[in-house]
């Protein structure tokens, strides 16, 4: 070949190249040759939508963070608020950490440097600030400033299960609660259905299942969902959208959470193929939206609230839950009809909670996991004690045992306030 | 000559365009107040309405609902308790944060000398001396200017004195507070408010 061809494939491929790459930062929404490195846990599903935090010049949104964790830091009572830092007098400790920033602690993009909780600090920032505490606090000399958040005592943001008072009032209780009970579920009073609305036979068994759920006690026929504007023609598929109409406050948390947050932002479902715990081989290319955990028609959600789990999740906490306590009590509870001492996956992971009056079930999975002592007074303490409860948390072995034996961490936080309370 | 009182209008809008979208609010609230009030009496404005609202919330909200007819209880740790609701001092620092996140250009806070949470002791060179001269000079205020980073500002500090009996109770009983003496009508400490100079 000439060398006049040689540069006309030259030419063509340095233009397709550039036109590629070009399309691809400037016009294309996944940008994913220019994710200059990984994401924390918490972000790689959205990753591809650079938008979510970044400005069109690659810059942070100046509320990229709080657009979507202001309530969270509000609902658990956030112990160090950015207000605090914006006083004046407090300039010398913000020449030691710009607290005012999510960025000082929370880098994204830094794999190497990011710890438990996507903190990207060395875990002795506390002494930036709590250096003397060891003087003010005879129990805490001598602790080392990397095990405040560590031990199971502090946290940074949420201490609505920590605080001195708290603890002094849970002190003393036994490790398994006498009067252990589950929020009960609310159920709309209104006469229930029994003819379904669609204009063709109905099938059987669709029929029996849904005659026998919540929605038809409730009022809700098929059009409901099926056929919601009544100008548009039957669908039989559902979106999440219809569902929300209905289900406001769950849809809030699936789209807060690891399962909803990728359909919130606008990209395609997330599937099991694309988490980063272990998941089962043949759940991989599932995708995750209301019905996958609440099968169609049935909406059981004893099934919701383990058996969709495990048919995903196949790590050693998943894994192992079927051989712990909690699971035998579920068992006896389903059995007896009753609701008093299961525990399923989703009374830790997706709660009962009241919320603004009324009884809703936390969909965000990751809101009693950041960090897991957010769990304690949602989902813990509905059955155990503060002190069993907190040193179950602490116990990483533990936790991977699914629960099944005793904590071998002792916590000692408790002791430390009831001392200083008798003083 | 309408072209040229375009391009004059031009001339003049444009700088000034730019120097209010680039000013942070923060500099912007303060250097207007200072140029037509005094900051001393912007800040004595500014104590008159936090005292008397806080007022207002212990005598009749706290003190008749609290105290007296027993319908809610105000608590450290109100957000806790079944009708709990927040002390006056507590309802102070709420309505601060909620007035800081408005960027009003100014800040203040609730200090002692012998506070129960200990970052709210006074930290920098004037807000002790303002905390010593209000404790010492009964019915005065402190007037000041400060250096904090590369910023100046006027600090003044007003005494913050025990107006009922639910203030110095806790501020007696609280483990953590470094008195339990304090009197009624006595100063338990101070609130100071910082403006920015220019």
């Amino acid at each position: 070949m000439t060398k006049f061809k040689w540069f006309i494939v030259w030419l063509i491929m340095t233009v397709s190249a550039s036109a590629f790459l070009g399309y691809q930062m400037f016009q294309a929404e996944e940008k994913p040759l220019f994710i200059p490195n990984e994401t924390t846990h918490g972000h790689y599903q959205i990753e591809m939508k650079c938008s979510a935090c970044h400005t069109p010049n690659m810059g942070v949104k100046q509320d990229a963070c709080i657009t979507c964790h202001s309530q969270d830091l509000k609902d658990g009572q956030d112990s160090h608020p950015e207000n605090k830092f914006n006083d004046p007098r407090n300039f010398d400790m913000i020449a030691k950490l710009d607290a005012r920033k999510c960025i000082t602690c929370h880098t994204e993009h830094s794999p190497h440097t990011t710890g438990d909780m996507g903190v990207t600090l060395p875990i002795d920032y506390c002494a930036a600030c709590h250096e003397s505490i060891g003087e003010e606090r005879e129990s805490h000399k001598n602790l080392k400033f990397d095990s405040c958040a560590t031990a199971g005592c502090h946290n940074y943001h949420d201490n609505k299960a920590l605080y001195e008072d708290f603890l002094i009032k849970h002190y003393d209780q036994k490790d398994h609660l006498e009067n252990a009970k589950e929020i009960p579920l609310e159920t709309k009073k209104q006469k229930a259905l029994t003819k379904p609305d669609a204009d063709f036979i109905v099938d059987p068994q669709t029929h029996h299942d849904w005659s026998s759920t919540a929605h038809a006690k409730g009022g809700v026929n098929c059009k409901d969902c099926h056929q919601p504007d009544a100008q548009l023609p039957w669908s039989d598929k559902v979106s999440v959208s219809t569902c929300q109409d209905c289900h406001e406050d769950e849809y809030k948390g699936f789209s807060e959470g690891k399962h909803g947050m990728r359909l919130a932002a606008g990209l395609t479902p997330m599937t099991p193929g694309q988490a980063r715990l272990d998941m089962k081989r043949d759940a991989a290319h599932k995708e995750l939206n209301c019905i996958s955990c609440h099968s169609d028609h049935r909406f059981d959600t004893k099934v919701a609230a383990v058996d969709a789990c495990l048919r995903c999740h196949s790590d050693d906490h998943s894994l192992n839950y079927k051989q712990s306590p909690h699971f035998n009590f579920w068992q006896i509870d389903h059995l007896t009809k009753q609701n008093n001492k299961g525990v399923s996956c989703a009374t830790c992971h997706m709660p009962r909670v009241k919320k603004h009056g009324k009884v809703v079930v936390e969909h965000n999975q990751n809101a009693t996991l950041r960090p897991n002592e957010k769990m304690i007074r949602t989902s813990c303490l509905k059955c155990h004690s503060l002190q069993f409860s907190i040193n179950a948390l602490a116990d990483k072995e533990l936790i991977e045992k699914n629960f099944k034996g005793r904590p071998t961490v002792h916590v000692e936080s408790l002791e430390w306030a009831k001392q200083r309370e008798k003083k | 000559m309408r072209i040229k009182t375009f391009v004059a209008s031009l001339l003049v809008a444009t700088p000034l365009l730019f120097t209010s979208c680039s000013k942070p609010a923060e500099a912007s609230a303060p250097a207007a107040a200072a140029d037509s009030v005094a900051p001393e009496k912007m800040a004595d404005a500014l104590f008159a309405v936090m005292k008397g609202t806080r007022t207002a919330y212990t005598k009749h909200v706290i003190a008749r609902l609290g105290k007296e007819k027993k319908l809610i209880k105000p608590h450290e740790k109100w957000e806790d308790k079944e009708n709990g609701v927040m002390l006056p001092a507590q309802m102070f620092r709420y309505a601060r944060d909620l007035a800081m996140e408005q960027n009003p250009g100014f800040t203040y806070s609730l200090q002692s000398e012998w506070p129960i949470n200990s970052q709210n002791a006074p930290k920098t060179p004037k807000e002790k001396e303002g905390l010593q001269f209000i404790g010492k000079n009964p019915g005065k205020n402190f007037y000041g200017k400060e250096t904090l980073g590369d910023k100046t500002f006027f600090t003044a500090v007003y005494p913050d004195v025990a107006v009922s009996a639910a203030c110095i109770d806790c501020h007696n009983d609280h483990k953590d507070s470094p008195r339990d003496d304090f009197k009624m009508g006595e100063v338990m400490g101070g609130v100071v408010i910082r403006i920015p100079m220019k």
